[in-house]
């Protein structure tokens, strides 16, 4: 007895309520746009710059007292999150400290660190700190930029590359759906203020691999289905494409999802916003490829008669020896 | 039909089990590590001790020895990004210049007069002459002292800019010359950096050198970024200034020229001085820790090298009695009167030092001082303990996926599933075989890679088994089905790889540290996926199907 996520023969009109589900991806998009606009991002001083200090004492955090100690120094904008994870031990509490960049300095400078150090140990005298990291305006002026170039930079090659596999139509669809998935991660960051930092931007551009992984194998049944059902409507080979390669989506989002899952619960919480990140966008990444992507290349059309030139493009991998 | 040339399977299964015998060695991390350390240390020294026998026998000789780095954040360490201020370095230069320029223009007096240099922007040597209708002379004087450029791209331009502003001759670093000038600015400042980390003995650091200006170090196993910056961020500027006078205030009047530096020993105390210096640090050949045979405090010897003997042989004899500055990156070490000619290039610093002091010291002036300042634009401290759980949290989590991967599969596939499963296994074993291989650092991140690459490696063989499943509704034999399901998923596989691929070079060549790691991972993960998915369960089920020859398969 075989474990089927779908029946073997499925006929799910995928296009029945295409307008509630466009209509849904386009609310939340929305949606995400002005959370995003209202309560801004909750960024890491990758971006911000600042110092972050990690604290580690067998009491449990108590973040007035921490707050007291620290308000002294006057040293601006500190935040202090408690960090709980199942991972730790019943006496392991532990902390985020955050400090803002302070003006006229790159990196912070020992004498700050060592003052806030000393500053915390008035409260918990045996308070370790496992990490300590500094970053100046300078540099997460610069990551920034970084980071929305690689955004960019593989959006425009994703679309070319479908482009050249496919035709223009698919490529529009494929980043019209990615686009889609982006914003709607950015939406959550921004909605449950997790810390938005370089690992979130990794997070965000595997989310891009991902769901355009999705939307790909989708798109090559739909060539393939193209080809071989020249006379009926392209809905239909849509929906007929969708069905066919519905339990291979579904398998391998379950297993991605199965092992992200380990790491979300078990990964620890240095690691856990971006893990986050990819389960949640491996969810929106299939959502998408199954009812944005196709939608959109409905939306504008796509050339029928697929037999002769593109024909040769399409097939130019069968003929390797696997 | 089903067939696999034999020279085919042969290089599968040499493939895997290469990935696998390279692999290995990270499964015993700590045995290995500490068998390759004696044998670095056995082949630094030349010298084999039992305990360091002892440490080498932990790991038989034959097997490969190669491990995966381990980043930062999971090994605990230190990371500095650190910028290079270059252009330190055109003043210094363009103050070595001026006794050229001085010379030159005097060989020029009867048409330019008398000359003075003035004070001037960093970057800019100002010299005013007396007779301004000379002006063109004088230019031509200083731009015969210009050398052609020496580098690839500076061909053909000359190193000066000079030109005349009314009666001051200016000089300036061409912007050819200041690009060649900033390529050894940065060489030098990463050869500095390393010889100091590596004079205190960590395990590998990494040195690199970052865009235009900056510098990345990441020591493992350092106590903190703070000790690092103490190690490599001093500059260990050693200069010998002649000393024009002593005051007490700080604000004292000076001469163009000049220079007011604190006293290291004795505070409010300071020191006018000529700001061109007799000798420098760079002439240094050999610096040791020492103790003063006099009074017995510590002390740091030196020998210059002859340039260096040379020039500062010719000023100790020219002025006995007068007192010279030993200056350590601006500030006044001592300041002793010399009581005779020191021709022998070699001499002795005594200050207030404790024996770590001169160590030091001795240290910093053997490796050389940093040709320019360096500023710490980003510093990370990653404890132990906190990388040490990041491990232990990250393998159970790996293998949890993994259990629950192959459960899933083996409940989903059936027999296929245990196969798709053999060949997840060893796709672990394969990425792990690379890293290993090409000396990749782990990351956490890239912990997450690996798991992530868990749950997507079955995607090829999910494509290809869910193909083979459509193709048996055909009916027309299982070996066709196989067949037409390897072949009509190909190309969804390559595309849906493909994509992936690009987007984790995109990581690798804009992401930095972690998020590189994470690339990595997730890059090599897709290849060895691919690999294992097409080739290695292809093998698997033909083997089978060539035994068993089923009349019927359930996928």
């Amino acid at each position: 007895m075989r474990l089927r996520l779908v029946p073997d023969e499925t006929n799910i009109d995928f296009f029945k309520y295409a307008r509630a589900t466009f209509g849904a991806s386009i609310v939340a998009m929305v949606l995400s746009l002005g959370i995003w606009f209202a309560m801004g991002l909750n960024f890491g001083i990758d971006f911000l710059g600042g110092t972050t200090l990690r604290t580690e004492a067998s009491e449990p955090v108590n973040v007035g007292e921490y707050r007291a100690a620290l308000d002294a120094l006057a040293l601006g904008d500190v935040s202090i999150t408690e960090v709980f994870d199942p991972t730790f031990a019943a006496d392991q509490h532990v902390a985020m400290i955050r400090i803002q960049a302070q003006d006229g300095q790159e990196a912070v400078t020992p004498e700050t660190i060592n003052a806030v150090q000393d500053a915390l140990r008035t409260v918990y005298p045996e308070m370790t700190f496992p990490s300590v990291e500094s970053v100046g305006p300078k540099v997460s002026g610069e990551l920034i930029t970084t980071a929305l170039i690689a955004v960019a930079a593989s959006l425009a090659a994703i679309l070319i590359y479908i482009w050249l596999r496919f035709e223009w139509q698919f490529s529009v669809g494929a980043v019209a759906a990615l686009i889609h998935d982006i914003v709607l991660t950015v939406g959550v960051f921004s909605l449950l203020q997790i810390r938005f930092d370089l690992a979130t931007i990794a997070a965000l551009l595997t989310i891009v691999g991902y769901s355009i992984n999705d939307t790909v194998v989708i798109f090559d049944r739909l060539r393939e289905n193209l080809i071989k059902y020249k006379q009926r409507p392209l809905q239909d080979v849509m929906n007929l494409s969708a069905n066919e390669t519905l339990s291979r989506t579904l398998m391998t989002s379950g297993t991605t999802l199965l092992a992200l899952l380990a790491l979300l619960i078990l990964g620890g919480d240095v690691i856990r916003g971006f893990v986050f990140a990819i389960f949640w966008g491996v969810i929106v990444g299939t959502y998408s490829s199954i009812y944005v992507a196709k939608n959109v290349v409905l939306m504008i059309g796509v050339k029928r008669d697929w037999s002769k030139p593109d024909n040769k493009s399409g097939t130019q991998f069968s003929n390797i020896d696997a | 039909m089903l067939q696999i040339p034999l020279w085919n399977r042969l290089m599968i299964t040499l493939v895997v089990l290469a990935g696998i015998s390279f692999a290995m060695p990270n499964l015993f991390y700590d045995r290995v590590e500490r068998h390759n350390d004696a044998v670095a240390e056995m082949e630094a020294t030349g010298i084999s001790t039992d305990a360091l026998e002892a440490e080498r026998a932990l790991w038989p000789e034959v097997l490969p020895s190669t491990l995966v780095n381990l980043g930062l954040d999971l090994r605990g360490g230190a990371h500095l990004l650190a910028e290079v201020r270059v252009e330190d370095v055109y003043e210094a230069r363009l103050d070595a210049l001026w006794p050229d320029v001085r010379d030159a223009l005097r060989d020029v007096r009867d048409t330019v007069g008398t000359i003075r240099r003035q004070d001037a922007a960093p970057g800019e040597l100002r010299v005013r002459i007396s007779q301004p209708d000379g002006m063109g002379a004088a230019v031509a004087a200083v731009r015969a002292l210009a050398q052609p450029v020496v580098s690839l791209t500076g061909v053909g331009s000359s190193t000066l800019d000079v030109r005349g502003e009314n009666d001051v001759v200016v000089v300036t670093l061409s912007a050819a010359e200041q690009e060649a000038t900033d390529t050894r600015t940065m060489q030098q400042s990463v050869e500095i950096v390393r010889r100091r980390v590596d004079e205190a003995g960590t395990r590998e650091p990494t040195i690199q050198r970052q865009g235009t200006d900056r510098i990345l170090i990441q020591v493992p196993g350092i106590g903190s970024a703070q000790e690092l910056k103490d190690l490599i961020g001093t500059t260990a500027r050693l200069t010998f200034n002649p000393v024009v006078g002593r005051t007490s205030d700080p604000e004292a009047d000076l001469e163009s020229r000049q220079i007011l530096l604190p006293s290291l020993d004795e505070p409010g105390t300071f020191y006018i001085l000529e700001q061109t210096p007799v000798v420098t640090g760079d002439d240094l050949v050999d610096s040791q820790p020492a103790f003063d045979a006099q009074s017995g405090v510590p002390a740091v010897t030196f020998q210059f090298n002859p340039t260096g003997a040379r020039a500062f042989g010719e000023y100790t004899s020219a002025n006995v009695g007068a007192p010279f500055a030993i200056v350590l990156d601006e500030e006044v070490i001592s300041a002793p009167v010399i009581r005779s000619a020191i021709t022998g290039g070699s001499g002795q610093i005594t200050g207030n030092f404790t024996i770590e002091d001169s160590t030091e010291l001795a240290v910093l002036l053997r490796a050389g001082a940093l040709p320019a300042e360096m500023v710490f634009l980003e510093e990370r401290t990653i404890g132990p303990e906190l990388g040490a759980d990041s491990i232990a949290a990250g393998e159970t989590a790996a293998l949890v996926a993994f259990a629950a991967v192959l459960i899933f599969m083996v409940l989903s596939y059936g027999l296929f599933g245990v196969f798709a499963s053999v060949a997840l296994i060893l796709n672990v074993g394969l990425i792990f075989g690379v890293l290993s291989l090409i000396g990749a650092t782990l990351t956490l991140p890239g912990i997450a890679g690996i798991v992530l690459t868990i749950g997507m490696a079955v995607d090829a063989n999910v494509l290809v088994f869910e193909r083979i499943r459509e193709e048996l509704k055909t009916a027309r034999g299982p070996a066709r089905a196989i067949e037409l399901g390897y072949s009509r998923a190909l190309s969804a596989i390559v595309d849906a790889n493909l994509t992936t691929f690009i987007i984790a070079v995109i990581l690798f060549v804009l992401g930095s540290g972690p998020v590189r790691g994470f690339s990595v991972t997730l890059g090599i993960g897709i290849v060895t996926s691919v690999f294992t998915a097409i080739y290695v369960t292809r093998l698997l089920i033909v083997t089978w199907f060539d035994r068993r020859r089923p009349k019927t398969i359930e996928v």
